[in-house]
């Protein structure tokens, strides 16, 4: 048998959520496995094995050393993780599919259980699927090929489109940018590069989807994505995992260029299991009248540290942030924003909204930065927090650097808990407490919900709706 | 035999104090019943009591649904049963539009066996009558994609209870205030409405201070509450009364009660806001 939806054995009692759809393990016979831990060697090997060019070894070698003078953060959430007990490298195929015939049969079947081919044919414009290390299939529209749209893994990126790349990886988020960004930079695998050119609007979203099969596995994907002038896209990515006993890290880097008068959104979607350490540096820059948009919706892992970054270089460039983070039993979302005024007129939003239940604990941490000269700017923050019961937590740490006069910064906080009266209320009218509770947390992240495309927006609400059983105890 | 909703000798208190000591009294269904009484006097607690409110202590006595007890029943099982309770101050919940709300409790309140996450009403179905509902309560139909009692007016909240009940079609409802802050015509409208509503199919149990709410639904029993108990029960021309007089001469007629209900007023000031 191929693949096995068998639910993990699970040491824990209470991992309601957990029992879904994602948590299942696929029986795979990987092409090649780097051996577990990190040193110069096995770096040099991936790049090998990938026969990149001199300089592509050399960014990560680079990088790892970088990697190796820094600390670890010194604060969001406890890190603990053993570096050497680590696969870093997995690659599960010899090939990337054109078609999902050519996709091995075990690795298609599991992405047919997660609806990627099916969504493809409904609604996507281009799909990435990459499994463990690799991406393991591709397509994009005719119509947007001839067009001069560029929708590949970065790995073929770095062999046909190598001075493109070399053009600009790693001058969004250097490695020097923080430990992790560092790491990832030595053994990045996988992830989209993405290139619109000018004046081309891109009408469907473009979908990737990563996911971690193999305990102990690292995944390490880098997204590049240019959007030219005028141009417009919507880039959505998913992320899932098993549930194993042991810690696996997911620690991607994505960059992103919105150029004069484009649009770019990214939304994300992640479900990962309880065990992954999602460690992400997610950053862009957008120049004039420019629009970036990120919509980030967190879900499970153990820990995840996320503050996706928007620097508005230009007049009228604008960033906004929308996201969720979902912090249930065992689990701490450290995530939220930082946007970065280094223009005149430039205008940001962040609404940010979590929610913790059964002893989770979410905290939102966010940077607006208005520099000198950046005058007429504006910045509205605004960020709820929902707590379900007593033994969650939620903190807010916000931090707001002005240096100019003449700008427009708000900040708005607010942490609400589940009233017995709403409650009351909903019962009254025959709801059992359990659908009461999930009717509210809907409600609350609703204003973020209608944002998404409606498939993903009944997505989302599955998933938080999946959070929610079993949530009164 | 028809059905009651039968409450004996029910004391209640909130947080150790008593509000209520030793309510009696039975609704058949196609009954409309009057209570009033100066604030204070346990009549909100009376309507939390039926509906099951958890900050609700009851002490001592009985609510029994058609000779069944109903004291262990959670809030939603009595709802599921038939009990309703328009709120004086309804919650808002923002985020939830009235309809998905509306749809989602009037499926559980007619297939109370409804498992979580199975199969609500057609939502064709569900339209239909909702709009039927809101023209007959004279409402907007963009009502419906609001949020659920948020930002709406006091008016509107009113109506928002008056078409849950008209939806879930209950056995029993208790009507809390639905007239307070309501003008003249608003008062008018919803006396209409929940005549029409309610017909020989329910009894109901109108908290009030007015008589106007009783227009259209002439009382069969006209109650008086003081210092937590129901101290006389009579007719339409009762509630005429009071509302003319006031309280003193009910007051007069039982001194016992008032001097409790004196002494309870502060209390009952505390916790009305957190216990409906």
């Amino acid at each position: 048998m191929a693949t096995d939806l068998q639910t993990m054995p699970l040491d824990s009692q209470d991992v309601l959520g957990e029992i879904n759809k994602y948590n299942f393990v696929t029986e795979t016979h990987g092409i090649f496995k780097a051996r577990k831990g990190l040193n110069e060697h096995i770096v040099s090997e991936i790049s090998e094995m990938k026969r990149e060019p001199a300089w592509m070894r050399d960014f990560r070698l680079n990088a790892l050393k970088v990697f190796e003078s820094k600390p670890m953060p010194r604060w969001g959430g406890a890190i603990n993780i053993d570096f050497q007990d680590i696969y870093y490298y997995l690659k599960p195929t010899t090939h990337q599919g054109k078609t999902w015939d050519d996709v091995p049969q075990e690795i298609k079947e599991t992405f047919d259980k997660l609806g990627i081919p099916e969504a493809e044919k409904k609604f996507l414009a281009g799909v990435k699927a990459q499994f463990e290390s690799e991406v393991v299939y591709g397509s994009l529209s005719e119509d947007l090929a001839k067009k001069g749209v560029i929708f590949t893994d970065t790995d073929t990126a770095v062999r046909e489109h190598g001075d493109l790349v070399r053009e600009y990886i790693g001058t969004i988020i250097p490695p020097e940018d923080n430990k992790f960004a560092a790491l990832n930079s030595a053994v990045w695998s996988g992830g989209s590069f993405i290139y619109v050119p000018k004046g081309v609007k891109i009408e469907f979203p473009l979908q990737a989807y990563f996911r971690i099969n193999a305990e102990r596995m690292g995944q390490f994907e880098r997204t590049f994505i240019i959007v030219d002038e005028g141009a417009e896209v919507h880039y959505v990515e998913g992320c899932t995992a098993p549930m194993y006993s042991s810690e696996s890290l997911h620690s991607a880097v994505v960059e992103i260029i919105v150029r004069r008068g484009a649009r770019c959104r990214y939304t994300t979607i992640q479900n990962w299991a309880n065990n992954i350490y999602n460690l992400v540096t997610k950053r862009a820059v957008a120049y004039g009248d420019s629009l970036m948009e990120w919509i980030d919706g967190n879900l499970g892992s153990r820990l995840t540290m996320k503050y996706p970054a928007v620097y508005m270089m230009e007049p009228g460039a604008r960033g906004e942030i929308l996201s969720i983070a979902f912090a249930s039993k065992g689990q701490h979302q450290d995530a939220g924003a930082k946007v970065v005024h280094c223009a005149p007129h430039t205008k940001s939003r962040i609404i940010s909204k979590s929610i913790s239940k059964n002893g989770g604990r979410s905290s939102y941490r966010g940077l607006c930065k208005v520099q000198d000269g950046a005058v007429g700017s504006k910045s509205s923050v605004v960020c709820d927090a929902l707590i379900l019961d007593p033994r969650s937590r939620s903190d807010t740490y916000p931090y707001i650097e002005v240096e100019e006069q003449d700008v427009q910064v708000e900040h708005e906080a607010s942490v609400s808990r589940i009233g017995e009266e709403q409650l009351f209320y909903l019962k009254s009218r025959g709801l059992t407490e359990a659908e009461a509770s999930s009717m509210i947390v809907s409600g609350f992240i609703e204003p973020l919900v209608k944002e998404l495309p409606m498939e993903y927006a009944v997505e989302m609400n599955r998933l938080i709706e999946l959070q929610m059983e079993g949530s009164v105890g | 035999m028809t059905e009651t909703l039968k409450i004996s000798n029910l004391h209640v208190a909130v947080e150790g104090k008593p509000i209520l000591s030793g309510v009696n009294l039975t609704i058949h269904r196609g009954e409309v019943h009057a209570l009033m009484g100066p604030n204070g006097s346990g009549k909100s607690t009376l309507a939390g009591a039926i509906m099951g409110h958890p900050k609700l202590e009851i002490t001592e006595g009985t609510i029994e649904l058609d000779g069944r007890s109903i004291l262990e029943w959670d809030t939603s099982e009595r709802a599921r049963a038939g009990v309703f309770m328009a709120f004086q101050r309804p919650m808002a919940i923002p985020g939830v539009k009235m309809a998905d709300f509306l749809r989602h409790a009037t499926t559980n309140v007619r297939y109370p066996s409804r498992k979580e996450g199975e199969q609500l009403i057609p939502m064709r179905e569900f339209r239909k009558e909702l709009r039927e509902k809101m023209a007959q309560l004279r409402m907007d139909e963009e009502f419906a994609r609001r949020y659920v009692n948020d930002g709406f007016s006091g008016g509107e909240m009113k109506r928002a209870e008056i078409l849950q009940m008209a939806m879930l079609r209950p056995k029993f409802a208790v009507l809390d205030e639905t007239d307070s802050g309501l003008d003249v015509d608003a008062v008018k409208l919803a006396s209409q409405s929940i005549a029409e509503i309610g017909g020989a199919e329910m009894g109901i149990l109108i908290i009030t201070h007015h008589d106007r709410l009783l227009e259209h639904n002439v009382p069969d029993f006209t109650h008086v509450m003081l210092g937590g108990r129901i101290v006389e029960t009579g007719g339409v021309e009762l509630a005429r009364e009071l509302y003319t007089e006031g309280y003193d001469q009910v007051r007069a007629r039982h001194p016992e009660d008032a001097a409790i209900e004196k002494e309870m007023t502060s209390i009952e000031k505390k916790v009305a806001s957190g216990a409906a």
